[in-house]
Parts: structure tokens; C-alpha cells; sequence
């Protein structure tokens, strides 16, 4: 299966480059600058968080990688058509699990006798086997989010995005769809544009971490972390390297009480 | 519970399928008994005591040219049917009624999607689409029998006037209430333009066309029997309006609760048959519909 999966990375030096990418929107006082000046390479296989507090522009930035809106300013290219996986769900209600999956795969031009068994192969790989003819209000938060996940790599993309895919979930669950994003990340190799607001989180999973400032947001740091995974939330390592980058980001938040 | 032996992912695994067993509800259909009590009993107890009023004013009013009694509207019911007129009555109505509304569905189904989707098309009939709906049909039957004569196609304008509305404007506030999460799931996915459109749009604005097309039902049955009633000759064939029509020219107040009756019960019954089911089907598959 991850031969399958896997893809050919080596052609391409980037999976998503960013460069001086900067965001405005026509707002009550004029131009609003929403995003300032951002550059971000994501290397093909890598999994980088975005971090940032209210009002940093994660998802705007998330919507312009995906091609759902345009930059003011810079460019963004990226190796093909991103896949792009929500907070909610966003799971068409009207399909089976498995017939979402499958709507990925026949507007991606798959023939219609591969569809059934590579859904359920996708359907394997989030772990929910048996699922394929579930309808989306049947499953619980946790298994939305994993067909929504198998949903997003039928598009075959060499880059996943994820707008906050795991905050409205119990914190039982996001453990557990933390492992699992991980394992999956692993096994495919796809690359990951992971937004947070929760810096565990982002310590967690990624191999590095890139911090945003509110109102514009602007790059505030970057952290390359190095914690071998599997990791855990609880590991030493991820809470000491949480603290620091939660320090910088009160820091920034704080910047915005003083005027 | 698990080995000491796991591996991490494994462990994932097992917790993970704890948890989808733990959050997952088995839903089953509730027994029939209970569905008797709950669905079927109240409406056969309101029937009852309409009859059971019916029959206690029956004396009161003591005048059958105003007031039949049910038994009377019973054996005029037998009487038609022994004639073997009742069903030619209720068939004449329903055929004219069904087709009339599979018309309207072709024409207010394009409609309404266009002005759904063409801002142009919505500015300049999305008002007068709604106007439409307001106007009662049987304004329409008059200038209907002027320009067409007294034939069936009176029967169709006036149907397609009432039905058309309801449908394009039910497709219309379906398309509306799209959450906007869906247009960007599927442009993401490459669902854009007219495949957007038939993968996303239509499915996810169901259940409004299927409130639109429960109401363009009801529009087209009414304006059916306005025109029936309003509209008479000989070339019209037969109809539950001219049942009704027949009943007026008699002076036969049984024939016309009689045809009263059977128009209310063929409305009732094609939603309860086709309607209902459908709205309910539709409503279900996505788990919108509330157990009661």
C-alpha cells in the first residue's frame, strides 16, 4: 500500500514555495493587510506546522495555498493540486463514507472499476475497514475526520493541507488521530502544511514549526524539531520545546494589549 | 488489556477502534406496535370524531339540501361506483393532476437552477418567480379558456402556473442554503463549473427541491380543480370538479360533499404515497431527520 501511495518525490525540490506572499482585504478603514511578506518552502515529505493566535491570517494563507483565493503580493507555487482537509469535516452528507472517497477518485478522473477497491484500501489506511457503506451522520467526530483524511489522499496530492483538522475533537480522540496522522504522514510521504492554534500540537507532529504574528502576520520565528517520533504529547522533549515556543507567542499576543 | 509487547501504532489501532465502537449507536426501526400508537391511531381517532360530529349536527341542521348525512354521501360514493363512474371521476382529475406536474417539474427545474446560478437571470425573475407564487392560479383560468379554448390545455396552463413557482423557487432557497463549506470541499476536489454544479450543488440543495416539489404538488392540484370547476364542457372529459359541477346543477348536496371529499382524500393520498416518502427518504439519508 505505501508503494502505492508513496510518491515521486525526488522530481520536484519543493512541495509548496511561498515567496514574499502578502494578503489585503478591502475592510471597514480601507486595505486591511492580512498577511505580510510570508516565504515558507515545504520540502517534499515534510510536515510543517503554522502556528499562530487569533487574527495571524492561518486559514487565509491555507486558502491561497490551495488556489481557493489569490495573493495581493508574491507567489505561491506548488507541486500540483493540493488536497485540502477542513476543521469540520465537510463530508457531503448525501454520500456513504465510502461513496465520498469515492467522488475524490472520479473527479480526479480514476475509472470507475478502481474506485470501489481503492476506496476501500484508503478506508483501510485511516483504520476504518468496513466503514465504505456508513453514512456520514452514523460515524462519530473522530471517524468523520479520518474518511475526511482518506477523502483528502484520494486526490493523490504530493501536498496535504490541514486547516485545524483536529480542534473540535475530544482530547481522547486527538491523541489518537495524532498517532495516526503521524503513521499515515510516514507511510504515504506526502507532504503536510498543518495549521494550529495549539503548540503542543504542532510540536507533536511536525519537523518544523513556523510561528506566525497577529494582525498582519508576519513570520515570527521558526523551530526545527528534532524529537525523534513516534512521539507523545506527554514526552518531556514535546513540553519543553512547547513552553518556549508558548512564550514567544504570549510575547507576540502581548504586543497587541499595549496600544 | 493490550500486550506489554505493542508497538505504538498498533496501540493507536486498538485504542481507536475502542473509541469508534464506544461513540457508535446502534439505530434500529422502531416495532410496529409502536408506530401503530404513534403514527397511525391519532390520525383514525381525529377521522372518527369529525364523523362523530358530522353525524350529531346532521339532525340539528335537519335539511339535507344543505347538510347530507355521511350516509348519504356513503351510498351516493356506491352509487357512482356501481355506475362504474367514481374511478373514471378520479382518474380523469389524478392524470390530468400527474401530468401537469411532471410538465411543471421539467420546466421549473432548469428554471429555478438558472436562477439560482446566473446572477442576471435571478435580478430580473427572482421577483417575479416569488410574485407567482403569491398569485392564486385560478386568476389565470379565465384569460386560459379566452386564448386556448375549452380544452385540456387550460387545465396544463393554469397547472403549470401554479406548480412552476413552487418547484423553481424550492430549487432556488435549496441552492441557497448550500453551506459554503461544501462549494470549497468540492472545489478542492475539482468539482468546479457545471460538474460543481451536478456533484455538489444539486445534491447537497435536495432537500429544498423536494419541499419545493411537495409544495408544487399541493399548488398543482388546487389549480387544477379551480380550473375543473370554473372551466366546464363537454370536451373536457371527466374530473372530480365536474363531479362537483354535477353535484351544483342536481342540487345534490351529497354529490358534492362527495366530490369535496375525494379531492381532499387524492390530495392527501398522492402526498402520503409520493411525497412524504420522498421527503422523508431524502431527509433520513443524511440524518436529518428528528426521532421522535
Amino acid at each position: 500500500m505505501a508503494t502505492t501511495l508513496a510518491k515521486a518525490a525526488e522530481s520536484v525540490e519543493f512541495a509548496a514555495r511561498l515567496e514574499h506572499v502578502s494578503k489585503s482585504f478591502a475592510g471597514p478603514g480601507g486595505q486591511q493587510l492580512v498577511l505580510d511578506d510570508i516565504s515558507i518552502d515545504v520540502a517534499p515529505g515534510e510536515f510543517v506546522t503554522l502556528l499562530g493566535a487569533s487574527g495571524c491570517g492561518k486559514s487565509t494563507l491555507l486558502n491561497l495555498v490551495a488556489g481557493l483565493d489569490r495573493p495581493t503580493a508574491g507567489s505561491i507555487a506548488t507541486d500540483g493540486r493540493p488536497a485540502l482537509m477542513f476543521q469540520e469535516h465537510a463530508l457531503f452528507p448525501w454520500l456513504t463514507a465510502g461513496k465520498n472517497i469515492e467522488l475524490a477518485l472520479r473527479l480526479r478522473g480514476v475509472p470507475k472499476t478502481d474506485r470501489r477497491a481503492k476506496a476501500e484500501e484508503l478506508l483501510g489506511l485511516v483504520r476504518l475497514r468496513g466503514a465504505y457503506g456508513k453514512r456520514v451522520h452514523e460515524l462519530s467526530g473522530g471517524m468523520r475526520q479520518r474518511v475526511a483524511l482518506a477523502r483528502a489522499l484520494a486526490q493523490e496530492s504530493n501536498l496535504l493541507l490541514m486547516d485545524e483538522p483536529f480542534a473540535a475533537l475530544d482530547a481522547i480522540t486527538r491523541d489518537v488521530l495524532h498517532d495516526e496522522l503521524t503513521r499515515i504522514w510516514a507511510e504515504t510521504g506526502v507532504s503536510v502544511l498543518f495549521v494550529t492554534h495549539n503548540v503542543r500540537e504542532a510540536v507533536r507532529l511536525a519537523q518544523r514549526v513556523v510561528l506566525l504574528s497577529s494582525r498582519p502576520g508576519r513570520i515570527a520565528r521558526e523551530w526545527t524539531v528534532g524529537i525523534p517520533q513516534p512521539r507523545r504529547i506527554e514526552d518531556a522533549p514535546v513540553a519543553e520545546l512547547s513552553l518556549e515556543i508558548t512564550d514567544v507567542l504570549r510575547g507576540e499576543i502581548r504586543r497587541h494589549g499595549q496600544h | 488489556m493490550a500486550s506489554t509487547e505493542t508497538t505504538p501504532a498498533q496501540d493507536a489501532g486498538s485504542v481507536e477502534a475502542g473509541l469508534d465502537a464506544l461513540e457508535t449507536t446502534a439505530a434500529g426501526r422502531p416495532p410496529f406496535s409502536q408506530t401503530f400508537k404513534n403514527k397511525i391511531l391519532p390520525p383514525v381517532i381525529a377521522i372518527a370524531v369529525v364523523l362523530v360530529a358530522w353525524s350529531l349536527l346532521h339532525p340539528v341542521v335537519d335539511d339535507p339540501t344543505k347538510l347530507p348525512s355521511p350516509q348519504d354521501v356513503w351510498s351516493e360514493a356506491e352509487d357512482q361506483w356501481l355506475k362504474g363512474t367514481l374511478l373514471e371521476y378520479i382518474w380523469g382529475s389524478v392524470s390530468r393532476g400527474l401530468l401537469g406536474f411532471l410538465l411543471a417539474l421539467v420546466i421549473g427545474t432548469p428554471l429555478g437552477l438558472l436562477v439560482a446560478r446566473v446572477r442576471f437571470v435571478r435580478a430580473a425573475f427572482g421577483p417575479i418567480l416569488s410574485g407567482l407564487q403569491s398569485l392564486p392560479s385560478v386568476a389565470w383560468v379565465a384569460p386560459a379558456v379566452i386564448w386556448l379554448g375549452l380544452d385540456n390545455s387550460v387545465m396544463f396552463t393554469v397547472i403549470l402556473l401554479g406548480a412552476v413557482p413552487s418547484i423553481a423557487n424550492g430549487l432556488v432557497s435549496g441552492v441557497d442554503q448550500v453551506p459554503p463549506l461544501f462549494l470549497r470541499a468540492g472545489r478542492t476536489l475539482g468539482a468546479t463549473g457545471l460538474r460543481g454544479t451536478w456533484h455538489i450543488v444539486m445534491p447537497a440543495a435536495l432537500p429544498g427541491y423536494v419541499a419545493g416539489l411537495k409544495q408544487g404538488w399541493a399548488f398543482s392540484w388546487r389549480s387544477l380543480m379551480a380550473a375543473e370547476i370554473i372551466a366546464q364542457s363537454p370536451d373536457m372529459g371527466m374530473g372530480l370538479g365536474q363531479l362537483l359541477e354535477v353535484g351544483r346543477t342536481n342540487s345534490s348536496m351529497a354529490t358534492v360533499f362527495l366530490a369535496i371529499l375525494l379531492i381532499l382524500f387524492v390530495g392527501i393520498a398522492i402526498d402520503l404515497l409520493i411525497f412524504s416518502p420522498l421527503e422523508r427518504w431524502v431527509l433520513r439519508s443524511r440524518g436529518l431527520l428528528v426521532k421522535s
